[in-house]
């Protein structure tokens, strides 16, 4: 009971920014001391714990003289040290695994130089290093949460499955150099094993929605993290570059074949780390985001819709194009699931979620056209491995987006409750792995590795 | 009789530092000191103790460590370090200052009689 109701208040404090979880723990301690002193004057357990908490004061003033006592905390939150007074080590080991793990992808995309496959220059192997390059830091993220996660050993070697596939199927494979189905392959992998690193991240749990939908969460911040760390490496790329420009040195070899590779690798366990770290903190940028945007989305899509008809332009279809309404309907899928995971799914349906709605729509209209120009181009020039991936992933996220659409208007009907939107997302996650698999092994056979 | 806020904001770092040169203690025993030495007279807000420390530890007046508990809970302990000990001297001094001269002020303030024969 007692214990009960410390609980509850130690969640309460919690809460608050400038009160660190060590101070709480103090503040706890103190707590726990003076209900104890209050029992042994007579008092039952209840009444020591209300006078207890009474004394300690009003928890908005304390934590105003906290917020003045640290007034740098609320802005330390952006930052990963936890203050020099933190006294757990587990914050600092992890640290030094996920830099560690950041220094062994950096390793293992150096390593092959050693076997004569140059990553840059006139006889870079390009195409080696595209196959296999997300094999050359998502094993290491997916060990990294095998090992947060304690994950089981049965787990383990299911969690190795995927990845030893990979290599196999994109270093056995006879591709052809720099044909569609190896720029296929290089591009689908990532997706099928961000996926299989995500049953590391739900400790083998993947059938459960609401660790599938933790994983969601966890994939955008990381993104966040990653988009942030690259324009940072960015802005040291150019000042290395004009430094030594300045003094006639050409750094442009370091650069190209060790800076950018390690840095690429590096970044994203050290962004996964992150977000880890800082899970409470940042948690809702992703969120913020999708709210910021699905209103301009919203209007972009309209008017340009609004153009289509106007002038009765069709769609060219080339690659690039392909591509782009994929990655449209990719960012629209982004806005959805995001604004999802972020909302509470007891609140009544509101503005918000009938302009997302809206955005659904669009979307879809939009893409309507452009499966219609494929289409189209198909009958015209037959299938190529691109024009069949793109269609493919294209129905994929249609029919994800379809549905979304369907089940967020009975929502907005109250017919259906919000969690069934969420279900629904989480449920379909694995159709982008399937998906994804089926592009890296039987796309290369069924047309002949071109 | 209640003591003014500000009072006892200001008597809060002295208070704290001369305590702790007794020896190393924790929050909730600090405060009972404050309590049985004021004769339960001078009363805080127990939580506002917490930041009062900690400004104390961040300008190096006192060290803390973790320590445990009777009960093995983990609890932080405050010491007092050589520059709280310097810290503690001159706020003696400041406070016998002001003490002695509020007393040289109180005889001809509250008590208009002449003193002694």
């Amino acid at each position: 009971m007692l214990e009960e109701r410390i609980g509850e208040w130690r969640a309460y404090v919690r809460r608050r920014q400038a009160i660190h979880p060590v101070d709480v723990e103090e503040l706890e301690d103190h707590l726990r001391n003076q209900v104890k002193a209050l029992g042994e004057a007579g008092l039952a357990d209840d009444e020591a714990f209300l006078i207890a908490v009474k004394r300690m004061g009003d928890l908005d003033s304390l934590s105003r003289e906290f917020a003045r006592e640290y007034s740098e905390r609320l802005w330390k939150q952006l930052v990963v040290s936890p203050g020099a007074s933190e006294p757990s080590s587990d914050a600092n080991r992890e640290a030094m695994v996920a830099v560690g793990l950041a220094i062994a992808a950096s390793a293992a995309i150096k390593l092959p130089e050693l076997f004569g496959l140059s990553i840059r220059g006139a006889d870079a192997d390009t195409s080696f290093y595209a196959r296999n390059f997300s094999l050359f830091m998502l094993p290491l993220l997916a060990g990294y949460f095998a090992w947060k996660r304690s994950l089981d050993r049965v787990g383990r070697y299911w969690l190795a499955v995927p990845f030893v596939a990979a290599a196999l199927v994109v270093n056995i494979l006879p591709f052809e150099r720099g044909g569609h189905t190896e720029v296929l392959a290089a591009l689908h992998l990532p997706i099928a094993l961000w996926l299989a690193v995500g049953f590391a991240y739900a400790r083998g749990h993947w059938r459960d929605h609401d660790r599938r939908m933790d994983f969601v969460r966890f994939s955008g911040e990381w993104f966040i993290y990653y988009a942030l760390i690259a324009f940072g490496g960015g802005v040291l790329t150019v000042f290395t570059l004009f430094i030594f420009n300045a003094i006639g040195f050409d750094v442009e070899w370091f650069l190209e074949s060790w800076l950018l590779p390690c840095g690429v690798v590096g970044a994203v366990l050290i962004s996964a780390w992150l977000v880890e770290a800082k899970q409470s903190v940042i948690e809702n940028m992703a969120p913020v985001l999708t709210r910021l945007f699905t209103p301009l989305f919203t209007v972009l899509l309209l008017v340009f819709l609004v153009t289509v008809i106007w002038t009765g332009s069709g769609i060219h279809v080339e690659r690039a194009v392909l591509i782009g309404f994929d990655l449209l309907l990719v960012l629209v899928l982004g806005l959805l699931l995001y604004s999802i995971s972020a909302r509470d799914p007891q609140a009544p349906p509101g503005a918000f979620d009938a302009l997302q709605l809206l955005l659904v729509i669009c979307a879809l209209v939009v893409d309507a056209l452009a499966l219609w120009a494929i289409a189209a181009r198909i009958s015209e020039f037959g299938f190529s491995p691109n024009k069949v991936a793109a269609l493919g992933e294209n129905l994929v996220l249609l029919v994800n987006l379809g549905w979304s659409a369907v089940v967020y208007v009975r929502f907005l009907t109250a017919r259906a409750s919000f969690a069934s939107l969420e279900r629904w997302q989480t449920a379909y996650l694995p159709v982008y792995a399937v998906w994804a698999w089926v592009v890296v092994v039987f796309f290369p056979i069924l047309f002949d590795y071109r | 009789m209640n003591i003014s806020k500000d009072l006892v904001a200001a008597s809060a770092t002295p208070l704290v530092l001369a305590i702790l040169s007794e020896g190393e203690s924790y929050g909730y025993a600090i405060l009972k000191r404050v309590g049985d030495l004021s004769g339960g007279e001078l009363q805080w807000t127990d939580g506002m103790l917490y930041p009062v420390l900690h400004r104390l530890e961040r300008n190096g007046y006192v060290e803390a460590n973790w320590g445990k508990s009777e009960a093995g809970r983990r609890r932080k302990y405050y010491r007092l370090t050589k520059e709280g000990l310097e810290c503690l001297a001159s706020q003696q001094r400041q406070w016998q200052v002001v003490d002695s001269t509020l007393r040289g002020i109180w005889f001809t303030a509250l008590d208009p009689a002449p003193q002694g024969t």
